[in-house]
């Protein structure tokens, strides 16, 4: 009854070794390989008729897409619109991955804290190489806000350098502990059941509560896991702003 | 006092935490629908600001919960 067991990632396949390092294939990258074909087949699949009048399928591409790109308008411009397959692709990852590991006995990517930093240092080195591409030494002025004065300024831009470099740790744990302890929260509800149903009759009664808790809370984590994803595309829209319009 | 018991104190401890961040998740919920109800058609331009005011805050206290799983699974 360990709740943490769900999160080891088993060895599907090894390849070998390279220095020290085993390559293997584990259980981790064949689910984010399926949520990868699974994204892209729903992508060809409702893009391939083009109807004027869109089917279910369709739709739902459709309504993903406006999704995304209402987000990433709203907060980053008409400018950030050149980023839209970046953040779309980090969006649909990130929500089907995270709806895949919601089905009991599948695995949970993102509970990962590996898989998570990997896709928020991405972001961070996109934003920071970005920034000095188009802004050069200009885009350090995000560290310095409009409007302070200067006897305050050692201070703010000391803060604000430091929420800058933080960024990349609050953006994967985040995700990662949102998702991990939601998966931990459901199996011990889950043992709960488990651990009244062997006291016999009157544990069968009992266990119908900690039963119907666990339904109630698979719907909560419905709902935590699509809005995690849309929380890290609209963060990274946030950041991805700071690098296109330099902050201010 | 024995590790292990101290760890389960800890982790106990740090949950508290999370009754700040959902103080703060509270407000943020509470002002974003008193100002809804006062201006309806503003409301909808609002929502990805109240999405990442939830975001930070709710950080705060999985950070939290975070520390308190260290302690009893990792540590």
């Amino acid at each position: 009854m360990d709740p943490i067991h769900q999160f080891d990632v088993t060895k599907l396949y090894v390849f070998g070794h390279l220095g020290g390092a085993e390559i293997a294939f584990t259980i981790s990258a064949l689910y984010m390989l399926l949520s990868v074909a699974l994204i892209a087949l729903l992508m060809i699949g409702a893009t391939a008729q083009r109807a004027v009048v869109p089917g279910r399928l369709q739709s739902a591409a459709e309504i993903s897409y406006e999704f995304v790109a209402n987000a990433l308008q709203s907060t980053a411009g008409p400018e950030g619109m050149k980023f839209f397959p970046l953040v779309f692709s980090l969006f649909m990852f990130i929500a089907t991955v995270n709806l895949i590991g919601l089905i009991p006995y599948t695995f949970a990517v993102t509970a990962q804290i590996i898989i998570t930093s990997a896709l928020a240092l991405l972001v961070f080195l996109t934003v920071i190489v970005y920034g000095f591409w188009t802004h050069g030494w200009r885009f350090l002025r995000i560290f310095v806000p409009p409007g302070v004065p200067v006897y305050m300024l050692p201070l703010v831009s000391t803060i604000e350098v430091l929420s800058f470099l933080s960024r990349p740790f609050s953006h994967s744990v985040r995700l990662f502990a949102n998702i991990l302890a939601g998966h931990i929260t459901l199996k011990v509800f889950a043992g709960f059941v488990v651990m009244l149903g062997a006291w016999g009759a009157l544990g069968w009664l009992g266990a119908v509560l900690p039963l119907g808790l666990t339904v109630a809370l698979t719907a909560l984590e419905l709902l935590v896991a699509f809005l995690q994803a849309y929380v890290f595309a609209i963060l990274t829209c946030i950041y991805l702003n700071d690098a296109i319009h330099g902050g201010h | 006092m024995d590790p292990a018991a101290a760890k389960l104190i800890g982790a106990g401890i740090a949950c508290i935490g999370m009754g700040g961040a959902g103080v703060g998740v509270g407000v943020i919920f509470g002002h974003y629908l008193a100002a809804a109800l006062r201006n309806p058609s503003a409301a909808q331009g609002q929502f990805g600001n109240l999405i990442f005011g939830f975001a930070v805050t709710e950080a705060l206290g999985i950070f939290s919960l975070l520390v308190a799983l260290l302690l009893l699974f990792a540590l």
